[in-house]
């Protein structure tokens, strides 16, 4: 477990150099532009609303993190967007494109990954049957199998291995490297410390650089509020279904974050997105 | 002793028969939890497909599989679509009910067009042909060619699951279809692909029922009851396990038929509640990782 940790796979960046990733948003803008866009999303489960209004913006190549308690309607937004949700109103946009019409299986293809929480491997597909139908669509980018293994040299000696015989780190790694194989430009994850040894969070998050450096966009949705301030650039936290508070996440104070986590009145955190 | 081999060997000839009549139901089950109770009627439906090719065509019917095969896989396939998958959920009860439906309507369909009259397709001298053994014991050709048969549709079903895209598709809807959707799989069009090759299996089903004996547009819920049989007495999900269910209720049935005529179809029902009561989940169940 611990021996792919100190050094960085090489082959990662040798071979695929991180700017081929951004001309895709030449387009768009230089700098960093926009990639996602939600405006006013609203999100139920049956006659149940989970989310009012929320408003989001996601640049290329940009780590966010959205934190807020149990219930706040994170893991929502998130299925949201990847279009497992299908009851929902307001616009989603990736790279100015609609996609909040579109089913999960469309939004994939237009490069929107998502390590859904508890993981969820196939359990009848072995550990590199279940990275392999990640990139089942064949959409083109840096990730392959061998740089999966590249990132995570613990998957390729369990390769053969049914994906339940896993430590639940290691399963972790086949749901991010499931996620990468569709070479997604924005990657959600969901709860990705969710079960694990501190070690092993820490771990897992030591690998986040490497995936971001390929030039696709982060969003983590986090319980371990410390553990998504330290891996983001911007952060935005979830209240009851509404964005209690957003901002950098160094400029977030320990405050403001527990007021709007809690619901008490704040009057440091701003309530609009700075992008 | 020379006339109970036989009656063994046939009763393994005749489970290859049951066997392909299983291994269809069991491809549904597997993928999508689809018990298709219309699955009998379907293969009674492809024997009088092959009976319209070959009256049109003119074509031996064990050739005229390959165009029933894919006629029946496209029904499968725009069955599951337009009707099938609009079942589906987290209830089993509306496909159960929507197949029972399908099943009459299909019965009294065929009643309503080719009549009740029992009907035979004529595969020429290889139904009489057989090989012989020795004193007291011969192997048709048809039987063993039904045999034959099963084993490389189980093969090739296996193959087909474990050794190939479709395969994972399959595998990876069936575990968690909400998940696969994020692969980009559309379910719809997974399940659909499941269907075509079910009824591309009973295809070949219906043509060997045509072949070896009379049918009528009555046949069908015997045949599901088999293959249902066949199916659990193997374990549910596993498609060695169908050919091996196929086979020992074959023999229960010929070496029912041997004591007494009149039991040759209880003696098959008793071997199925027999493993049902001592092993409920079947011979050869998939294990569970």
């Amino acid at each position: 477990m611990s021996e792919g940790e100190a050094h960085p796979p090489p082959a990662l960046r040798a071979t695929s150099p991180a700017s081929s990733r951004r001309l895709a948003f030449g387009e768009t803008g230089e700098g960093k532009p926009t990639l996602l866009t939600v405006r006013g999303l609203e999100a139920f489960y049956g006659d149940f609303q989970a989310l009012f209004g929320i408003d989001l913006e996601v640049g290329a190549g940009e780590v966010v993190a959205v934190i807020g308690a149990n219930g706040a309607g994170k893991s929502t937004l998130l299925k949201s967007i990847a279009g497992l949700i299908a009851n929902k109103r307001g616009a989603i946009e990736i790279a100015g494109e609609p996609i909040d019409k579109l089913p999960a299986h469309d939004i994939v293809a237009r490069g929107i990954a998502l390590v859904p929480e508890g993981r969820r491997l196939f359990p009848s597909l072995s550990v590199e049957e279940n990275l392999v139908i990640g990139g089942q669509l064949g959409r083109p980018g840096p990730w392959t199998l061998k740089q999966v293994f590249a990132l995570f040299p613990d998957l390729e000696t369990r390769r053969a291995f049914k994906s339940t015989a896993l430590s639940g780190g290691q399963q972790q790694m086949v749901a991010i490297g499931r996620a990468l194989m569709s070479n997604p430009r924005l990657l959600l994850c969901d709860e990705i410390s969710l079960g694990l040894a501190p070690i092993v969070v820490r771990e897992i998050y030591a690998r986040l650089p490497d995936i971001v450096a390929e030039g696709l966009s982060v969003v983590i949705v986090e319980q371990d509020i410390q553990q998504a301030l330290r891996a983001a650039a911007r952060a935005y936290c979830l209240q009851e279904g509404r964005v209690a508070l957003t901002g950098k996440a160094r400029d977030l104070t320990r405050e403001a974050v527990s007021a709007a986590y809690f619901g008490q009145k704040s009057e440091i955190g701003s309530r609009k997105s700075d992008t | 002793m020379m006339g109970w081999i036989n009656t063994i060997v046939q009763g393994v000839l005749l489970g290859g028969l049951y066997a392909i009549f299983a291994a269809g139901l069991s491809l549904i089950f597997g993928v999508m939890r689809l018990v298709n109770i219309a699955h009998g009627d379907l293969i009674v439906l492809a024997a009088y497909v092959a009976l319209l090719v070959t009256t049109a065509l003119g074509l031996n019917p064990v050739l005229s599989i390959v165009v029933v095969a894919p006629v029946m896989a496209l029904l499968g396939y725009g069955l599951q679509r337009v009707i099938l998958n609009r079942t589906l959920g987290t209830d089993l009860l509306p496909p159960l009910l929507v197949t029972f439906g399908l099943s009459i309507i299909i019965q009294n369909g065929l009643l309503e067009i080719f009549t009740a009259d029992s009907r035979k397709l004529d595969a020429g001298t290889i139904e009489i042909a057989s090989i012989r053994l020795g004193e007291g014991l011969a192997i048709g050709i048809l039987p063993l060619l039904q045999l034959v048969l099963a084993v490389a549709l189980i093969a090739a079903l296996q193959y087909v699951f474990y050794s190939t895209a479709l395969g994972r598709a399959f595998r990876a809807t069936s575990d968690d279809p909400e998940v696969a959707q994020l692969m980009g799989l559309d379910n719809a069009h997974v399940f659909a692909l499941a269907m075509a090759l079910s009824l591309a299996v009973v295809a070949v089903a219906g043509v060997l029922l045509a072949v070896r004996a009379n049918f009528d547009p009555s046949l069908g819920p015997a045949r599901l009851i088999f293959g249902f049989e066949a199916v659990i007495i193997g374990g549910l999900g596993s498609l060695w396990g169908t050919l091996a269910g196929g086979i020992i209720l074959g023999v229960a049935q010929t070496v029912g038929a041997k004591i007494d005529p009149g039991w040759q179809l209880l003696a098959g029902h008793i071997a199925f509640l027999v493993v049902l009561a001592v092993r409920p989940e079947g011979l050869f169940p998939r294990v569970q990782g």
